[in-house]
């Protein structure tokens, strides 16, 4: 058996265990809430932390490009950026799928003789957390992009009277 | 020699949150999450207590020495005062409906943004110092001690509520969370304790008319500006009247619309609509203001805002109000005006001077609102359309959660979309009509300093806007409004790039065929119109 094919045995535990690590940065009773349905427009968390994971891993397996599998990353990226976790916490999640798949499969992938393959494997999930890193960012600074526009359009027309006023043109 | 851990110890991060009761968990103050304090010169305008510079990320609040008894006696007060008050500290049976529904919960995932959380902020003090179990029994009952830290809580989480009744859709006993929000409002407000973005725009309002501050020439030269935009899309010159005795209708609409994009497309639309019917009407640059943020403070400011416009309305002797797209103005002109500062028997019941139609419905208030009007117009076949016109747009419908759940305007402004787009996609059924996502900067939370928790609030807003946006390409979210106006653009810019953000009447506006306009090649916005792309850069 290649580990293609073990990571492929075990991807729902894994799966699921993946999807319990983002959701444990939330108090119980909300992770019970965002666990418990499937809702795609009620329950928009939930539902896209599960879609991201299980897309992720999926990209992952067939090792399709980063940027190929950034929509997935995006739907869990963007939502803890604004929700005052640390970065480190906020992106936490990627780096305790290593720690999942070697629990799932390190005894195996030892047995086997597989551990340069997982080797392998696990620094294409620090490629994904740098990814995670740089859309992180890309969050934060359209955040802040958005409250200088917000300011300067709060202005504009201010700034356009007055203008005339003075006699200068737009 | 003592152990050292090993690196896998070493990486056991528990990221958990302790799980604690919500009583024994602090409330923590955090950057983007909240506004900034209310300043004294706005209190003092309003006549508030306690008016002081103040910042709520301080320990000291610079409360007054007998805080607790104003609290108390207010809560006693309101009791008295609102049946409405007492019934929603009592009959709550915790059944968790409304846990999972409110957009704040969803997007923040605090648990004391759970609709029944946040009122039981209150409840738990209302158990302790009015009723006999909860001054026996305490905690066990549910109750506690109202204490400086319950009330920074109260103030943390009553402004993150928008008010937007939501939750109250769900809750088997009809559970108005927004009532308990305005009336803890209410009460933090006894002390001073408001946020600038409510208490200053409720100042400008009590002084000068409007939200903005606009005194009546500033008002006049905005309206220039967009009068001479529609002469640039239209060829056609419009010369409205200002503060016209004896004029049929008052127009009143949020000051918004006067002053930001994309505010101020919607205020042409207005203008070019009743140019073309040829409207005996007039603006008023004193009732120059259709929203109400003193609402968002106490029933007794919003009273007193809203009284302008029936007295503006008296003075220049109108038979009725048209009210433009604004949001919560509704809520309160539907629910509130008639009983605060009605009856209105010096005007008449609203009839449409272009179709005879009379707005039975608004017997009480004497006040239409414009979607009403122009749905009526496109019944009676009275406006010539050219949908194509909005050929580049794809859009969808946010119904506001006043408008929507707060006074049942939900087929009106479809009916007008429909004949003015030919391009409509409804959003996901569980996040429209009557069970429509906020905003998530209603209730006067849309400041910029607060932006974290408008992106949280508005997230599942914007991802019904997403599903949209990916399955049939929709580029424009229409609403009624100021406020989502205002607030959904950088909402969009976040969640869901490219799609913008407009008021009905500007649509309205892009398909009306006006007598004797010139051979239109953009839109409101100066974007060309379809097929006139290659005129546009040959011009």
């Amino acid at each position: 058996m290649d580990l293609n094919a073990l990571l492929k045995e075990k991807q729902p535990a894994i799966v699921e265990k993946w999807f319990e690590t983002v959701l444990a940065a939330y108090p119980e009773n909300t992770a019970n809430i965002y666990r418990k349905s499937e809702a795609q427009f009620t329950n928009p968390l939930g539902y896209n932390a599960r879609q991201g994971v299980e897309g992720l891993f999926d990209a992952l397996l067939k090792g399709v490009m980063l940027e190929e599998a950034s929509g997935f990353l995006d739907n869990i990226v963007r939502i803890r950026a604004i929700q005052e976790f640390p970065p480190s916490q906020a992106l936490s999640f990627i780096y305790e799928l290593k720690k999942i798949v070697r629990a799932e499969i390190g005894k195996a992938v030892a047995e086997q003789g597989l551990t340069e393959d997982l080797d392998s494997f696990l620094s294409t999930i620090d490629d994904l957390a740098l990814f995670a890193f740089d859309l992180y960012m890309g969050c934060r600074e359209k955040l802040f992009e958005i409250k200088v526009n917000e300011m300067k359009n709060s202005t504009f027309r201010l700034i356009q009277q007055a203008n005339r006023v003075g006699g200068k043109q737009e | 020699m003592a152990k050292l851990p090993n690196p896998e110890e070493l990486s056991k991060i528990d990221y958990a949150p302790p799980s604690k009761g919500w009583m024994d968990t602090p409330t923590e103050f955090k950057p983007g999450m909240f506004c900034h304090g209310s300043k004294p010169k706005s209190l003092e305008t309003l006549e508030f207590p306690n008016p002081r510079e103040w910042r709520p990320a301080d320990v000291d609040w610079k409360l007054p020495e007998n805080w607790k008894q104003i609290l108390l006696e207010g809560i006693a007060d309101r009791l008295k005062k609102y049946r409405s008050f007492r019934l929603f500290m009592d009959i709550c049976v915790r059944c968790g409906a409304c846990a999972d529904k409110c957009h704040f919960f969803i997007g923040t995932g605090d648990p004391k943004n759970m609709p029944v959380l946040r009122a039981e902020l209150i409840r738990s003090v209302y158990r302790k110092e009015f009723t006999i179990a909860g001054k026996i029994f305490g905690k066990m009952a549910g109750a506690r001690e109202l204490t400086v830290d319950v009330l920074k809580e109260w103030w943390y989480y009553f402004f993150q509520c928008t008010e937007c009744r939501r939750c109250s859709v769900f809750c088997p006993y009809g559970i108005d969370q927004a009532e308990i929000t305005i009336i803890g409002r209410e009460l933090l407000n006894l002390l001073g304790l408001n946020i600038e973005w409510i208490a200053g725009p409720a100042a400008n309002c009590y002084m000068k008319g409007n939200h903005l501050g606009l005194e009546p020439h500033t008002i006049v030269g905005n309206l220039e500006y967009i009068l001479d935009d529609i002469e640039t899309v239209t060829g056609k010159k419009i010369k409205p009247t200002f503060n016209r005795k004896g004029a049929e209708i008052l127009f009143v609409t949020p000051s918004g619309d006067l002053f930001a994009d994309p505010g101020t497309y919607t205020a042409m639309g207005y203008l070019m609509l009743f140019e073309e019917l040829g409207l005996d009407y007039t603006w008023s640059t004193y009732a120059s203001e259709g929203g109400n943020f003193g609402f968002f403070t106490t029933n007794e400011l919003a009273k007193r805002l809203n009284s302008k416009i029936y007295a503006e309305a008296k003075r220049l002797g109108v038979k009725y109000i048209i009210g433009g797209e604004c949001g919560h103005m509704w809520r309160v002109i539907h629910q509130y005006m008639d009983t605060w500062n009605g009856p209105a028997d010096f005007l008449e019941v609203p009839k449409s001077p272009i179709t005879g139609t009379v707005f039975e419905n608004a017997k009480a208030s004497k006040m239409i609102h414009i979607a009403e009007f122009t749905a009526d117009l496109m019944k009676n076949g009275k406006l010539k359309l050219d949908p194509s016109r909005n050929d580049h747009l794809k859009v969808t419908w946010h119904d506001s959660c006043n408008t929507a759940r707060g006074m049942g305007i939900l087929e009106e402004p479809r009916y007008v979309l429909k004949n003015v787009v030919n391009h409509f996609h409804e959003m996901p059924e569980d996040t429209i009509r009557e069970k429509t996502f906020c905003c998530g900067s209603g209730s006067g939370l849309n400041a910029s300093e607060d932006m974290d928790l408008r992106m949280k609030g508005g997230f599942p807003r914007a991802n019904a806007v997403k599903f949209v946006h990916d399955h049939y390409g929709v580029n424009m979210l229409a609403n009624i409004c100021a406020i989502d106006r205002a607030s959904l653009p950088p909402l969009m810019d976040y969640w869901v790039p490219g799609v913008k953000v407009a008021g009905l009447h500007e649509l309205v506006a892009n398909a009306l065929i006006m007598k004797g306009e010139k051979e239109r090649t953009t839109d409101l916005r100066g974007e060309p119109l379809p097929g006139k792309e290659q005129k546009e850069e040959s011009a």
